[in-house]
């Protein structure tokens, strides 16, 4: 479980997170919508401890992230994350790009975490692509390499950081697909994204965040049907 | 004018095997100051991105001064120098201190502008999935960057390679000291050091080409 309690983060003096109060069940799948700036992505760097806070507390599953003791490395294991630039290695090959972390992070043998990165490739549709570099990928392919790397550390969580934003849009599918197909695996799921449709149809609630608040937060059909907020209801006439 | 001077090639020819050796001692130095260079280079390098500040300081004023005074004078200041506070050190010292200083004044600007090619978010993708620091920048980082200073790599030890031979000036018979030592003993100047011309062209084309065919190894993507 991730919760967040009264959590603030502030860029210099810019106030982006202003008390966020967030719980994430295990085996739920929660999609983050707004506009650009309102804080959906620093919030996901803020729960694996890329950033830090300045009040408020985030835990997972009992351990609080930006506590001095805690061993961020270990925990980080438990959460995969997906970015909008898919950030793949581009000196290792797709099958090191997976086996690398088992290997060195989890201290696994090298044919085991080579198994496991074969059995993520082909998790993300991937096989046939092992042996090659990601400059020769495409960009929805990248991203899925991306999937398979974070899934091969077997983690508890998902976090997805726009991951089809800065796809073209023929290739928005296969990467949905795919984060579709983890969603009914059953994987803990926190998406930041722009696609409405996936969070209607997979998500089973849907956080709305405007300008470091927390507008909104409820079941799909809440707040893509009757939305409380009047904020969240603008939001969604401008992006439909 | 009359042209009336007669080439003699024998006398080099016959002093070649010295000629050889001495590109050994070339090389030899070359490569070595490059070794040491990488090393303070890198370390340079890493001051000055984000060192303390008196140390970040001496790292620029290092950078600065390797690559904006003539290498000779860099050379000069560790014989005559060093000499002038009392501290002698023997010509091989002199020169390989020299090259050293002055291939880790370069080769740390060009290790600062590999390191900011490599996209931050890099750093970010390794940490979260769970590596240290160290690892990150051990498995990611730097191979990433060593790719990126590759090829401005294998220029500075040509430029060493070509920067040695002002190691005549201190006295130190590597090539070029050599051919000038036996230049003066037959008066075949222009035939030697055409000679010796030669063998530094032949060595660089060498380098080059080891290096381009380490690169088809190494660099597979």
């Amino acid at each position: 479980m991730i919760e967040i309690k009264e959590l603030h983060k502030y860029f210099g003096a810019l106030h982006v997170l202003k008390g966020i109060d967030l719980n994430v069940k295990k085996g739920e799948v929660l999609s983050i919508i707004g506009a650009s700036g309102s804080g959906k992505s620093t919030l996901l760097y803020c729960i694996n401890g890329l950033e830090p806070i300045q009040q408020g507390e985030v835990k997972v599953d009992g351990v609080s992230v930006h506590a001095k003791d805690t061993d961020l490395n270990k925990l980080r294991t438990k959460m995969g994350m997906v970015f909008q630039q898919w950030n793949s290695f581009p000196h290792l090959s797709a099958l090191e790009n997976v086996a690398l972390a088992p290997r060195i992070v989890k201290g696994k043998s090298k044919a085991e975490s080579r198994e496991i990165a074969r059995a993520q490739l082909e998790h993300v549709g991937l096989s046939d692509k092992i042996d090659v570099y990601p400059s020769a990928l495409s960009g929805g392919q990248q991203q899925r390499l991306a999937i398979a790397r974070a899934l091969a550390m077997e983690p508890e969580y998902m976090l997805f950081d726009e991951a089809t934003s800065a796809l073209d849009p023929e290739l928005v599918g296969e990467v949905l697909d795919t984060m579709r197909l983890l969603a009914e695996e059953g994987m803990t799921m926190i998406c930041v994204t722009h696609e409405m449709g996936f969070a209607r149809d997979v998500s089973d609630r849907v956080a709305y965040f405007h300008q470091g608040v927390m507008e909104e937060i409820g079941p799909p059909e809440q707040i893509f049907g009757k939305p409380e907020s009047a904020h969240t209801a603008k939001f969604l006439a401008n992006v439909r | 004018m009359n042209f009336d001077y007669t080439f003699h090639w024998r006398p080099v020819i016959r002093k070649l095997p010295e000629l050889l050796e001495a590109s050994l001692v070339t090389l030899q130095i070359s490569v070595l100051s490059m070794i040491i260079g990488i090393g303070i280079g890198l370390v340079l390098a890493l001051l000055r991105m984000g060192g303390p500040k008196y140390l970040s300081w001496i790292a620029t004023a290092w950078v600065e001064t390797a690559r904006n005074t003539p290498a000779l004078f860099q050379l000069f200041f560790f014989s005559f120098g060093l000499g002038a506070f009392g501290l002698h050190l023997t010509p091989y010292l002199i020169v390989l201190a020299g090259l050293s200083f002055n291939n880790a004044g370069y080769l740390a600007e060009n290790f600062r502008g590999g390191f900011q090619a490599v996209p931050d978010t890099q750093m970010r993708a390794a940490r979260s999935l769970g590596m240290s620091t160290t690892q990150a920048y051990t498995r990611i980082i730097i191979p990433q960057v060593f790719r990126i200073v590759y090829h401005p790599m294998t220029n500075q030890l040509v430029w060493a390679v070509l920067m040695s031979s002002l190691a005549m000036i201190v006295g130190f018979r590597e090539l070029a000291g050599e051919t000038q030592a036996q230049a003066f003993k037959t008066f075949r100047i222009f035939e030697y050091f055409a000679v010796t011309a030669l063998i530094y062209y032949v060595m660089v084309k060498m380098i080059l080409g080891i290096s381009r065919l380490l690169s088809w190894r190494l660099f597979r993507y």
